[in-house]
């Protein structure tokens, strides 16, 4: 019996457009959001602990009526429909490696095999999901049927546990860029392992010439009383890096410019030159920015600019000759004192070998 | 930093099927050369290694872990790692083999690369010339000829760039170790020099294309602004950490120093055979007289003579000293480069 798997809706940005308005006083048969979770099918309870379920699985997250979201599910009663997009919803923050992982095992796939698919694990925090790691998860699918290796699932995420304890399974991801039937049954086997699990996308296959990352949330639809389906929402995805991070992508980022994909790691004088070369191929974009738009510019770019120029600071030449002798100073006397202690321990071993 | 016990069960299996690689390997370089003469480092790798050290490693410990990969002809390929937990919050029955086996079994089963190369480690300033670091890395190369270890330096990489660096034992240095002798003789025999303990491999980094078309999405989806660390000029704060860090290295030499110096003169103080001249005086005494000699005394039963200090923690030394030195030099090279700029900024400001 699967959670039923619910939206996260954000409670302060109630996303039905249409009941939003009236939270608490709503009459009964207008199926109201979060703000005053009544379901439909039963009008007369007024604070429902199951539509309060269905607000949030998560913790932190507590519906705007202030009612605490219970979070056991109701079984009986079937949570309430969101039919609309949500504009305010959970933002899914992800690390470059996880894609980078992504692609690594859709391009080590077994043979015939047409997508991969793999656990999401990562922390939950007020508003976001944070995805920070993932493995992929042996699984086969055929025309009718999809068998996922739940077991090594297990497993991995065990072994993971032991490095980092803080990552907890956020749900799963697939390449390919569509959403099958078989994803369903994927992700009700996932809804077991994780309240709300995402359901990240890759799309590896380049339709439209592009590698789409999307991300979704399960969500319940269709007419309540009756049986439920399940549609998938999409979620606003966003990128989190370390500053580290950023750092090495930048560099890994230089392997598209180079003919077989190769690229050396610099010596130091080199990066400096690198660092100034794009500097000023910007400082260049600005500059021509700045004389093609002579008359009707934009205000905000001109101020933005302005305040580019003001941050050389203007100091008086002899007391910059000063600061800049006595850091050239400073950075010699280093430098010889590295040679001298090298020479030193040269010597020594010399000696020693004497 | 644990020394790691190499998984004999895993040793066996791949030095077996890296056996058939290194033969190709070895044919190619002489038997004094190394076989390794560039490392490959799919982007993959990197990032991992980056994101294991900012979640798990902060302050002055150091993140260790396994490098996954292949040899091909005289390169060595890389082309996925998992980290190794620290044993700081462990309790005793954690066994870092089974966790390896486990891990590799199950890599194997989505078709990652199961051979184990090498490993990776983080490290404080530059300072992992230590006799941990030997002893695992002496005990890789043993097992598989061809592995590495990866040295990433966070504090450098957050400066600006990213600093990563491949090392090897050097063969001769191979040969010591395997010895276990230390004494000074050993070690003037196979001429070892702190600066030919390690040799560093050079680094090149290969995406295939299915992550550059990653690489061009991320770049126009994150559009996260270059924040130029590279070019700032507030550099005092690193370099008087290496510095100092330098400094009480060099203390510790000097104390070697002394030590050492004391054996010789010990050594050469009993040199002087006071005793074995007041042996024979004695002997021939007593041939005058008639008497049977005495047995003239091994004089090592006596005296002992002192021990000669190992060397091999002043080697390390040197050698730490070496690298920090480097690391500075680098440093001020940069440096100066940017002062030199900023010069010609402000020149042409006035």
């Amino acid at each position: 019996m699967a959670t039923p798997a619910v939206p996260v809706s954000a409670p302060p940005a109630t996303p039905t457009p249409v009941p939003a308005a009236a939270p608490a006083s709503v009459p009964a048969p207008t199926p109201a959001p979060a703000a005053a979770p009544v379901p439909a099918a039963a009008p007369a309870s007024s604070s429902d602990p199951a539509a309060a379920a269905a607000a949030t699985a998560a913790p932190g997250q507590t519906p705007a009526s202030a009612q605490a979201p219970a979070q056991t599910p109701a079984p009986a009663l079937p949570g309430p429909a969101l039919p609309g997009p949500f504009p305010g919803g959970r933002v899914v923050r992800l690390h470059p490696v996880i894609l980078a992982s992504i692609v690594d095992s859709y391009e080590r796939r077994n043979e015939g095999a047409a997508r991969v698919i793999g656990t999401l694990l990562g922390t939950v925090d007020k508003h976001s999901v944070e995805v920070t790691n993932c493995f992929s998860v042996p699984h086969n699918e055929s025309e009718d049927e999809v068998a996922v290796d739940m077991e090594f699932a297990k497993n991995m995420y065990e072994l993971h546990k032991k490095v980092s304890p803080n990552e907890l399974i956020l749900g799963w991801y697939a390449t390919g860029h569509d959403i099958t039937e078989h994803s369903v049954l994927i992700h009700e086997y996932y809804s077991r392992e994780a309240p709300n699990p995402i359901h990240l996308t890759v799309d590896t296959s380049l339709q439209n010439g592009r590698m789409s990352i999307k991300a979704y949330v399960s969500t319940l639809m269709g007419v309540p009383g009756r049986t439920m389906g399940v549609m998938f929402t999409p979620l606003t995805v966003k990128y989190a890096y370390y500053d580290t991070e950023r750092i090495g992508v930048d560099l890994i980022m230089k392997t598209c410019f180079s003919p077989n994909r190769v690229i050396g790691l610099s010596s130091d004088l080199q990066q400096v030159g690198g660092a100034s070369a794009r500097i000023q191929d910007a400082l260049s974009t600005v500059l021509q920015y700045a004389e093609d738009v002579l008359v009707s510019a934009d205000n905000t770019v001109g101020r933005f600019l302005m305040s580019l120029v003001n941050q050389v600071p203007k100091i008086v030449p002899d007391d910059f000759e000063t600061m800049l002798n006595s850091n050239i100073n400073d950075l010699l006397m280093v430098t010889y004192l590295a040679n001298l202690t090298q020479s030193q321990i040269a010597l020594n071993e010399k000696l020693v070998n004497l | 930093m644990a020394s790691r016990k190499e998984g004999t069960g895993s040793t066996a299996t791949s030095s077996s099927s890296t056996a058939g690689a290194a033969g190709k390997g070895k044919g190619k370089g002489g038997s004094g050369d190394s076989a390794v003469k560039q490392v490959q480092i799919d982007g993959l790798v990197v990032l991992k290694i980056i994101k294991h050290y900012q979640e798990e490693g902060q302050g002055t410990e150091v993140v260790q872990g396994v490098l996954l990969g292949l040899v091909v002809e005289d390169r060595l390929e890389i082309t996925n790692c998992f980290p190794f937990p620290q044993h700081t919050e462990d309790d005793a029955d954690f066994d870092e083999v089974q966790y390896q086996m486990e891990m590799m079994r199950s890599l194997r089963h989505v078709n990652i690369d199961h051979l184990h190369v090498g490993w990776y480690q983080s490290t404080y300033y530059g300072s992992f010339v230590t006799r941990a670091l030997l002893d695992s890395q002496f005990s890789y190369q043993h097992a598989i000829e061809e592995s590495v270890v990866l040295i990433y330096d966070p504090i450098k990489t957050a400066q600006g760039s990213l600093s990563l660096k491949a090392y090897r034992l050097t063969p001769k240095l191979m040969e010591v170790c395997k010895e276990k002798d230390f004494s000074p003789e050993a070690l003037k025999k196979a001429n070892i020099t702190f600066e030919y303990m390690f040799e560093e491999v050079p680094i090149v980094i290969k995406n295939s294309h299915l992550i550059n078309v990653l690489m061009w999405e991320l770049e126009k989806k994150s559009a996260v602004a270059d924040k130029h660390e590279l070019l700032s000029l507030a550099s005092s704060n690193h370099l008087g950490k290496n510095l100092q860090l330098l400094m009480d290295r060099v203390d510790e030499m000097s104390q070697d120093i002394v030590k050492y110096n004391t054996y010789m003169r010990n050594t050469s103080k009993q040199q002087q055979q006071k005793h074995q001249q007041r042996r024979q005086q004695e002997n021939m005494q007593r041939q005058s007289r008639g008497e049977p000699p005495l047995p003239e005394e091994d004089l090592s039963k006596l005296f002992k003579p002192p021990q000669p200090p190992a060397r091999m923690d002043s080697l390390l030394i040197a050698g730490q000293i070496n690298t920090y030195c480097q690391n500075i030099k680098e440093f001020t090279a940069q440096n100066l480069g940017k002062l030199f700029m900023a010069q010609a900024l402000q020149e042409y400001n006035n």
